[in-house]
C-alpha cells in the first residue's frame, strides 16, 4: 500500500514514454501481429470444422465439447502445460491464443449458416445450385454478420489473452505489463503498466469498430431502409 | 409434358406412405392445379418433379426424360420454380435474384442484362426496381420477381407451390389475373399446388383433386368436376356451393339465350299486353330489328294506344356476351324484374333471367 501511494503521487512519467516511444511501437505491432496469426489460424481451422459439423450433423456436438473444454482452460495453465513440448516459441503462444478463438468462431460460423432463412436455401436448391456454390454464394454471405460477430468477439478476447504471453517471453504490450509489475514499487513501473494496459484496450476497441465498418462495407443489403 | 407414372413417395418413420402410386399426365401448354387438404400429397408431389424430394417409387418424365437420368442440379436449371415465400436472395438486388438461373447457366452479362429488363417489363416491375433490396419491395412486387426469376432462363415447364398463399386477397386476385394473361403469350407447362378450391377452378386448365396418401380422387376440367364430381370427397371438397361456384366458368354465350318479352316498337298495347301475360311478367322489352330500346311496365300502357306512344325506360344493368353466367346472376339478382339483357356489342341476343341460371345449376 505504502509503495503504491508513492507511485501514485509522483504521477504518470510521460518522459518514460517518450524516451521508449520505439518499444511502444515495436510492442504494440507485436501486439497485432499475434493476434492477427491467432484470428487468421483460428478461422481457417474453424472454417474447416465448422463444415465438418454442417456436413456431418453428429459431430457438432463433440466439436463444441472439445473447443468447449479448451476455452475454459486457464491460459495460464495452458502456457505452463505447453512450454515443456514446444519450448518459449511464438509456437506456444499461438497454440494457446488459438484455441481460445475456437469455441466462439465455430458457434458463430455453424449458427449463422444454420439461420439462412429455409425459404432461400430451398429457393436455391429448386433453381439447380450444387451444394458448394450454395455455400459460398448464398450460404456463407448471409451468415456474415453473424460470423463478423464472431471474429469480433474473438479478436477482443485474443487482444486480452496476448499480454498473457509476456510469461514466455512474447506478450506485445504485455511486455511493459509485466516489466511494471516487476517495478511495481517505483513510478516507472507504473508508468509501464498503464501504457501496457491502455494501449491493449485502445487496440481491441479500434480493431474491434474496424471490423463493425468491415462488416457494413460487406452487408450492403442490410444498410437499406425496409419498404418503398 | 410431365408423366408421373405409379409414384410412390415414403417417408423413414411413417407408417404409410405420403403419396401412394399415383399416376398423373400432364400436357404441354397446360396449367395443371394439384388440390387437397394438407396431408394429401401435392406439395410432395410437385417437388418430386425437381427432384427437391425423391420419389421412392415409379418413374417422372418430363418432356420424355426420366428425371433420375439427368443431375439433380441440371434438371431444375430446365424447371422453374416458385415458392409461397417466395425465398428472394436478401443480399442480392433484384436484377442479380432475376438473373440466378442465366447467371448459373454461364450467359453473358450482356445477355443476362437485356433478358432481366425483359422480364422486369413482362411481369409489370418498374426498372427503378431492379437496383433494389428485396427487403425494399412490397409483397405482390416480390411475388412477381419470385415470377420473373422462374421465367428468367425461359423454362418449359414451372412448379408453383402455393404462389399466392403469402398476399393479401387483393394482391392475389390481380397476381392470379396476371398469371393467366402471362401463359396467354408464354403457353407454359405449370403445375400449381395450391389448398384453395376456388384458386384451383380459375386457374387451372385442369385440376387434380387429391384424398390423403397422394390418392387422386378426380382429374379433370375444373366445370366437369364441379358439374359431375366423381364421389363424396369430391363433392364435399368442392363444398356446398359449387353450382354457384361453376357459373363462373360458364360463358354466357354457352347457353341458350330466350328471346325474353320483347315488342317491336310499333305494337299495339294489346299486342304488348300479349307478350307480357305469355311470359307471366308485367312488363316488356322493345326491340327494333337487333338494336334494344328500352323497356316499359303494364302501367305505362295506361291510356296510349300502341307501345310508339310512350316514353321507354332505359336499361339499368346490361350483360355483354362473353360475361361469365356468375356475372350474369350477379346482375339478375341486383334489378327487381330479376332480368338481364345480354348484347352483343349493340345487338340484342337475348335475356338471363334466375330461371336460366338456377337451370344450369341443377343440371
Amino acid at each position: 500500500m505504502r509503495s503504491f501511494a508513492q507511485a501514485s503521487s509522483t504521477g504518470f512519467r510521460w518522459d518514460w514514454v517518450g524516451n521508449n516511444l520505439d518499444d511502444i511501437w515495436d510492442r504494440t505491432l507485436e501486439h497485432m501481429l499475434l493476434t492477427l496469426i491467432a484470428i487468421g489460424a483460428g478461422l481457417v481451422i474453424s472454417l474447416a470444422l465448422s463444415l465438418v459439423s454442417l456436413r456431418w450433423r453428429p459431430l457438432y456436438q463433440p466439436v463444441t465439447w472439445v473447443t468447449g473444454v479448451m476455452y475454459t482452460i486457464p491460459s495460464l495453465a495452458l502456457f505452463a502445460f505447453l512450454v515443456p513440448i514446444t519450448g518459449l516459441t511464438i509456437t506456444t503462444a499461438e497454440i494457446g491464443l488459438i484455441s481460445y478463438t475456437l469455441l466462439i468462431l465455430i458457434r458463430n460460423i455453424v449458427t449463422g449458416i444454420d439461420e439462412v432463412p429455409q425459404d432461400v436455401i430451398e429457393s436455391a436448391v429448386g433453381m439447380g445450385y450444387t451444394r458448394r456454390r450454395r455455400f459460398i454464394e448464398i450460404e456463407l454471405p448471409l451468415a456474415l454478420p453473424v460470423i463478423v460477430t464472431g471474429i469480433r468477439l474473438a479478436t477482443v478476447t485474443v487482444i486480452g489473452l496476448v499480454t498473457v504471453t509476456s510469461l514466455i517471453g512474447l506478450g506485445g504490450l504485455g511486455f511493459f505489463i509485466l516489466r511494471g509489475l516487476q517495478n511495481f514499487s517505483s513510478p516507472i513501473g507504473t508508468t509501464q503498466i498503464i501504457v501496457g494496459t491502455a494501449l491493449s484496450i485502445v487496440l481491441a476497441v479500434v480493431v474491434d469498430l474496424s471490423l463493425a465498418g468491415v462488416e457494413r462495407l460487406l452487408t450492403p443489403w442490410k444498410r437499406r431502409k425496409v419498404g418503398v | 409434358m410431365i408423366v408421373l407414372d405409379a409414384v410412390t413417395k415414403r417417408f423413414p418413420g411413417t407408417p404409410d406412405p405420403a403419396v401412394d402410386s399415383l399416376s398423373l399426365t400432364i400436357h404441354e401448354g397446360e396449367i395443371v392445379v394439384l388440390v387437397g387438404p394438407s396431408g394429401c400429397g401435392k406439395t410432395t408431389t410437385l417437388k418430386m418433379i425437381n427432384r427437391l424430394v425423391e420419389p421412392s417409387d415409379g418413374t417422372i418424365t418430363v418432356a420424355g426424360r426420366n428425371i433420375l437420368d439427368v443431375p439433380s442440379h441440371e434438371l431444375r436449371r430446365g424447371i422453374g420454380y416458385v415458392i409461397q415465400q417466395i425465398g428472394l436472395f436478401p443480399h442480392r438486388t433484384i436484377a442479380a435474384n432475376i438473373a440466378t438461373v442465366p447467371t448459373l447457366l454461364g450467359w453473358s452479362a450482356q445477355v443476362i442484362d437485356d433478358r432481366v429488363e425483359e422480364l422486369a417489363e413482362l411481369v409489370d416491375l418498374d426498372p427503378s426496381m431492379l437496383r433494389r433490396y428485396p427487403s425494399e419491395l412490397s409483397g405482390g412486387q416480390r411475388q412477381r420477381v419470385g415470377v420473373a426469376r422462374a421465367l428468367a432462363a425461359d423454362p418449359p415447364v414451372l412448379l408453383m407451390d402455393e404462389p399466392f398463399g403469402a398476399v393479401d386477397p387483393i394482391v392475389r386476385a390481380r397476381l392470379q389475373e396476371e398469371l393467366l394473361v402471362l401463359q396467354a403469350t408464354l403457353h407454359k407447362t405449370i403445375v400449381l399446388v395450391t389448398h384453395d378450391i376456388d384458386e384451383a377452378i380459375l386457374l387451372g386448365d385442369r385440376v387434380a383433386i387429391l384424398n390423403i396418401g397422394g390418392h387422386l380422387e378426380q382429374y379433370d376440367e375444373p366445370a366437369e368436376i364441379l358439374r359431375d364430381p366423381s364421389n363424396r370427397f369430391v363433392a364435399d371438397f368442392l363444398g356446398s356451393d359449387r353450382g354457384i361456384k361453376r357459373l363462373s366458368l360458364i360463358s354466357i354465350s354457352d347457353i341458350d339465350l330466350d328471346r325474353g318479352p320483347v315488342v317491336g316498337p310499333e305494337a299495339s298495347t294489346e299486342e304488348a299486353v300479349t307478350v307480357m301475360n305469355g311470359y307471366s311478367v308485367d312488363w316488356a322489352a322493345i326491340v327494333d330489328g337487333d338494336q334494344l330500346i328500352g323497356w316499359f311496365s303494364t302501367e305505362d300502357l295506361n291510356g296510349v294506344g300502341s307501345v310508339a306512344d310512350l316514353e321507354p325506360r332505359a336499361f339499368v344493368t346490361t350483360l355483354d356476351i362473353t360475361d361469365s353466367l356468375k356475372e350474369a346472376l350477379d346482375s339478375v339478382v341486383s334489378t327487381h324484374t330479376s332480368v338481364a339483357a345480354v348484347l352483343d356489342g349493340d345487338r340484342y341476343l337475348g335475356m338471363v333471367t334466375t330461371d336460366t341460371i338456377s337451370e344450369e345449376i341443377v343440371q
